[in-house]
């Protein structure tokens, strides 16, 4: 699994005034802190949690092994309906890694004829010719294929796999079969220092879009923080080479670079506040208003086996919970900033302060912004001789301490006991 | 990619990797690309919706004024398909 898929809703100039963005009302009476959404624009379906990678910074939930069965075909198609009923329109197939699922071109098939653009989000593993033609055939519009690095070393020492040549082929069978392609590279400490062979990995395959997001610190690589945490000089470096390369850059090559929020002084605005424009299911057909949120205590989410997505978006506690303002705590209740940033992360103040309701520590006006500096500074102390070169793959002797997590079924059982 | 290239004779078309789409839920077009939404006005809108790669901005132009009951509308439509085309939404073949 890449990183987490950004909604990414942008108006063009001139504006119309009725942004699915303006969710967040003022004029909410404290009794009734209901807020009328927009429509859930962005529908991510986390087909399965099975995985033939293993990835340190994988963003689902190290419990997987807890959840419920998948949902068979005819679930998933009555959920791509219904949600586009409600205005849903960009799709994403993901996981764990979609291409599992036997059923993956019927369900795209179906989402094609519903009139979703529809983006595959996957690890290349699985994705032999007959399936991308196939794809193709049934409508799917993009893929968007994750390397972990640029050298097969790497990138097949952090997926704990050997799937860099397998993940190149792939890359020159999406171009043949004339997808627009979008290079998914999650940076941090251990592949950072790579960004420029990245890019020229990516010109070389000719890809569209390339995203080099810094890790979030969910599941798996929230278990992992300390030794995926860049340094601000690493951080500093890589913008720098990114800024190069794009200065040379001689054809149309779109380059995210998404920094670490950890070093931010005001928070992400999260999935746009949530329950504002993003809806996944998981594999057990539960539905979060992101893919993280089923951490958060004290929330019930409802399941499309007995609700309806109209019920789901629009009536169930989980997804109206956090909408609008009524929620908030101080510093983000008097915040002129609220409406741009929605207090930041649920989960990442759920995690790092114990309240999913406090502000996103990432913000230096929260009074637990010290919880992330911490980390930060953690990150930047003077190296030992015992960490190695930064950026090589970690020898044996400095994982004893404390050893990288990889995301795998003993694994999930093993935290989760 | 000279933007100076964009004249009445130019035959404008949707951007390859872009696809524009009538959305009822938000009473808007909107251009879909990989992981991303567009929402268009409604100007915006009724421009892009005639880029079909045949017909010519004056004649894109003479169809709008039509529809809308109004006149000189050239100098806003070349302003949009020149915005356009920079960002690659629409695409205008030389």
């Amino acid at each position: 699994m890449s990183a987490a898929v950004t909604p990414s809703v942008a108006s063009a100039a001139p504006q119309t005034p009725s942004s699915p963005h303006a969710t967040a009302s003022t004029a909410i009476p404290s009794a009734m802190p209901k807020v009328q959404p927009g429509p859930p624009l962005w529908l991510l379906l986390e087909l399965t949690y099975r995985c033939p990678l293993h990835c340190v910074f994988c963003y689902n939930p190290t419990d997987f092994m807890r959840t419920g069965p998948e949902l068979e075909t005819a679930e998933w198609l009555r959920v791509l309906r219904e949600a586009r009923a409600q205005g849903s329109v960009q799709l994403g197939l993901s996981g764990g890694e979609p291409l599992t699922r036997e059923d993956l071109v019927p369900i795209v098939a179906e989402a094609h004829r519903l009139g979703f653009y529809i983006n595959l989000i996957t690890s290349g593993v699985g994705l032999t010719e007959p399936r991308i033609r196939a794809l193709k055939e049934a409508g799917l519009d993009h893929i968007q294929l994750s390397f972990q690095d640029s050298t097969r070393q790497m990138n097949d020492f952090l997926s704990s796999t050997r799937t860099f040549d397998l993940k190149s082929k792939v890359a020159a069978l999406i171009k043949q079969y004339d997808y627009p392609m979008v290079l998914n590279v999650v940076l941090h400490r251990l592949n950072i220092d790579h960004v420029e062979a990245i890019l020229e990995m990516a010109q070389r395959m000719g890809a569209d879009y390339v995203e080099l997001a810094n890790t979030q610190f969910y599941g798996w690589a929230w278990q992992n923080r300390e030794q995926l945490m860049p340094s601000r000089a690493q951080i500093e470096r890589a913008e720098e080479a990114t800024r190069r390369f794009r200065e040379r850059l001689d054809r149309p090559m779109r380059i995210f670079f998404v920094v670490p929020d950890y070093y931010e002084r005001r928070p992400k605005a999260c999935m746009n506040g949530l329950g504002s424009i993003f809806l996944t299911i998981t594999p057990d057909g539960t539905a979060l208003p992101c893919h993280a949120a089923r951490m958060l205590p004290g929330l019930e989410f409802p399941n499309v086996k007995n609700a309806s997505i109209a019920e789901i978006w629009f009536e169930s506690s989980g997804f109206n919970h956090f909408r609008g303002e009524a929620w908030m705590k101080e510093p983000c209740r008097s915040c002129p900033e609220r409406g741009r940033d929605f207090g930041g992360c649920r989960c990442q103040a759920y995690l790092l302060t114990g309240d999913a309701a406090n502000a996103d520590p990432v913000c230096d006006l929260s009074p637990h912004h010290h919880l992330v500096t911490e980390v930060v500074a953690r990150a930047n102390r003077p190296p030992s001789p015992a960490d190695g070169p930064i950026g090589a793959v970690p020898s044996t002797s400095t994982l004893i301490e404390k050893p990288l997590i990889f995301r795998s079924p003993a694994n999930s059982a093993a935290l989760h006991p | 990619m000279s933007t100076s290239s964009i004249s009445l004779d130019s035959r404008p078309a949707v951007g390859r990797g872009f696809r524009l789409q009538w959305e009822a839920a938000q009473n808007a077009y909107v251009l879909l690309y990989p992981e991303g939404m567009i929402k268009l006005n409604t100007s915006a809108g009724e421009i892009m919706k005639r880029c079909n790669g045949e017909a010519t901005i004056a004649e894109i132009t003479q169809d709008l004024e039509r529809a809308f009951a109004t006149n000189g509308l050239a100098g806003d439509v070349i302003a949009f398909v020149t915005m356009a085309h920079g960002k690659h939404w629409l695409a205008v073949p030389t």
